[in-house]
């Protein structure tokens, strides 16, 4: 055997063993990036919404906006206090409601109701909504989300679990009619 | 001493590293770089592995856990001896080190350094500035309370306004549909296993480049960079002008670390450990959040974009930013080096650190806020209400009642979004103010659905009297003539 025949072959040893190791890569990055992404997958799969209660409607009286809080319906015990999650419920008269999300249309911040004036306030970069969610004054692009609702046997219920942002399949409930409206 | 050295020549036997090591310690450098400007780089290595060691103390009793990380540090401030230090130590070393690689990055691009050969040096300096800002914004993430949060928050809000991905990538940050324990635990791992990481794989090459093609000279005017010929003329420089790195340029390194070091601690003991502020709970709503030090001129930037232009620019702008900075030593890999003849790069240099600081100061003011508490804890001054009608107190009661001093101020105090109002009758008169009140315009909401008419006719009344002594309220000439008034 001559040696460049033997150096080639080891070469070409060298190159099948590059290889098994690439497939036996390629094998362990499936459950990898499957892990990896599982937040992303189960988002889309069984979806991380859905309807819950958020008291009765008695709690909300007719055409005021009040602070409403509720642990997420998809939540880990380790969660602490960031799964109760707060919105503001406008029963509007009675018999339609407004849910809006406490979350800034623009970049997140919590806005506050202010009764006197009928203005949510957003603190951060003064983002500021009018009674009815839609926007007033500052950098928002849009007004409030909003979270389907609908009533049962005198409760609220809301569809929600995911905080809403700009482009959020939640954030494409915007401005639409509420269901039962 | 002989045992020193007994055990020095049978580990030197088989590790053979001293040889490499006493020549990377005595390589020789530019006398002319053997200077106090150049002590910078070491100085962000040295606060480096401050960060890492008090790092490593502080994971010792931070429990990274949505549910208990805010204990925790309560216990790191409170219950345990020195905590409180080390915690000050760690926030206080990252703001050294950014600030200390912010100081490196602007010397290194006014001495030139990027040039020719020392590209890939600059290029993985980049990459060392976004890890260092990533473990900065990670590491406000840990310090988990009311501004982590909601900082969280607003960097999701970001993410979601990529095309197209934008939901999906929320998730990913988040690990989930809000922010939680997934949210922190995953942020957690990227702060001290993956960004630290980065971090060291590339300070190591970083470091090992500058070893391997020299510290940069000191940069004459007309001593201009060529490819042909700069490496002949360096090892000339330094075979002619040369002095071996240890002693001769160390020194100073290792007195400014000590220095910086020092600065630390004192900052650490004087001024304490940051937070953690109020409890990570969303249902606490009262916080008006606020990102630290090194990311408040962005925190302004985001609230003066125009709406239009936000999302763009906040997808664009990163881009070309980092773009511009690893093509810098592409498209001025040649030629002068020393700033005293390249008037753009000292430009470049002024207007980003007057940029950076007028937005940092604005961020340290944040005037485009409303002040929540303004209505309700700013009283009007005496002044204006004494020798007032009826009516225009009545009005003063409406302006504070309903929330207008929360964007306007009266005597400097009250919110600085909308324009002050100390003056407002000389600048409009009274149909242009009820027009203003009613329609609002001008990024002021409309007031009309709000104010009953009596009301308006009270407050318009009390803001006619805002103006200065001796100097008339506007008035509608054309309005009196109308209606016969002389």
């Amino acid at each position: 055997m001559t040696p460049s025949t033997g150096t080639s072959r080891r070469a070409l040893l060298a190159k099948l063993g590059l290889l098994f190791n690439g497939i036996a890569g390629a094998i362990l990055a499936v459950p990898i990036l499957r892990y990896l992404l599982s937040p992303v997958t189960r988002g889309r799969k069984p979806g991380y919404e859905s309807w819950f209660a958020l008291g009765g409607v008695e709690e909300f009286p007719v055409s005021q906006t009040r602070l409403a809080t509720f642990r997420n319906p998809v939540a880990d015990s380790w969660d602490g206090p960031t799964a109760n999650i707060p919105c503001w419920v406008r029963n509007v008269d009675g018999q339609n409601f407004q849910v809006f999300a406490i979350n800034c249309a623009h970049l997140g911040c919590p806005v506050r109701w202010f009764p006197q004036s009928n203005l949510f306030m957003c603190p951060c970069h003064g983002g500021v909504y009018y009674s009815d969610g839609s926007q007033a004054a500052g950098p928002p692009p849009r007004g409030l989300f909003q979270y389907h609702y609908r009533i049962e046997n005198g409760k609220l219920l809301i569809k929600g679990g995911e905080m809403p942002t700009t482009g959020s399949p939640s954030a494409n409930m915007n401005g639409a009619k509420p269901p039962c409206a | 001493m002989r045992l020193i050295a007994k055990v020095g020549a049978w580990l030197d036997h088989r590790l053979k590293l001293g040889a490499s090591i006493r020549e990377t310690v005595t390589h020789p450098v530019p006398r002319s770089s053997a200077s106090w400007l150049y002590v910078f780089g070491s100085a962000a290595l040295t606060v480096f592995l401050l960060q890492i060691v008090t790092g490593i103390l502080l994971a010792l009793v931070y429990v990274p856990s949505a549910g208990e990380a805010w204990n925790s540090l309560q216990t790191l401030n409170h219950s345990i001896s020195l905590g409180w230090f080390i915690r000050a130590l760690h926030g206080w070393g990252s703001n050294f080190m950014i600030a200390i690689v912010l100081v490196h990055m602007t010397q290194v691009f006014l001495f030139g350094a990027y040039k020719y050969p020392r590209e890939l040096t600059w290029i993985l300096g980049v990459f060392l500035l976004l890890v260092t800002l990533a473990m900065g914004f990670t590491g406000q993430v840990m310090r988990f309370d009311q501004d982590a949060y909601w900082g969280l928050g607003i960097g999701a809000s970001i993410v979601s306004r990529v095309p197209l991905l934008g939901p999906w990538l929320v998730t990913l940050v988040l690990g989930g549909p809000i922010i939680a324990g997934p949210t922190l635990s995953r942020f957690f791992a990227m702060h001290v296993f993956v960004i630290p990481g980065l971090l060291i794989g590339f300070v190591t090459l970083h470091v090992l480049l500058v070893l391997k093609l020299g510290i940069n000279e000191w940069p004459m005017p007309g001593r201009i960079v060529r490819r042909e010929t700069y490496l002949r003329d360096y090892a000339g420089l330094v075979h002619r002008d040369g002095e071996p790195f240890v002693p001769g340029a160390v020194w100073k390194d290792i007195v400014f670390s000590g220095v910086i070091l020092l600065a630390i601690a004192t900052c650490a003991a004087f001024f304490g450990p940051f937070g953690p502020g109020g409890q990570p709970d969303p249902t606490i709503i009262q916080t008006a959040p606020r990102p630290d030090f090194f990311f408040l001129w962005l925190y302004a930037v985001l609230s003066f974009l125009p709406p239009a232009a936000e999302t763009p620019l906040l997808m664009i702008g990163p881009v070309i930013a980092i773009a511009l900075l690893l093509g810098l030593p592409f498209f001025a890999g040649e030629g002068e080096k020393s700033w005293r003849r390249r008037p753009v790069a000292v430009l470049t240099v002024l207007l980003t650190a007057v940029a950076l600081g007028a937005m940092t100061q604005l961020g340290e003011h944040t005037p485009w806020s409303p002040v929540m508490d303004a209505w309700s804890g700013d009283a009007i001054p005496s002044r204006y209400l004494v020798k007032r009608t009826a009516l225009e107190r009545r009005g003063a009661l409406v302006l504070q009642a309903k929330q207008c001093r929360n964007c306007h101020s009266l005597d400097g105090i009250g919110g600085k979004r909308g324009p002050a109002l100390d003056t407002v009758a000389v600048r409009l008169t009274p149909d242009q103010l009820v027009r203003q009140v009613i329609q609002g315009g001008g990024n002021m909401p409309a007031y009309g659905k709000n104010l009953n008419p009596a009301e308006t006719t009270a407050l318009v009344a009390f803001l006619e009297t805002l103006h200065p002594a001796g100097q008339a309220p506007a008035r509608d000439a054309s309005n009196e003539v109308a209606r016969g008034r002389p």
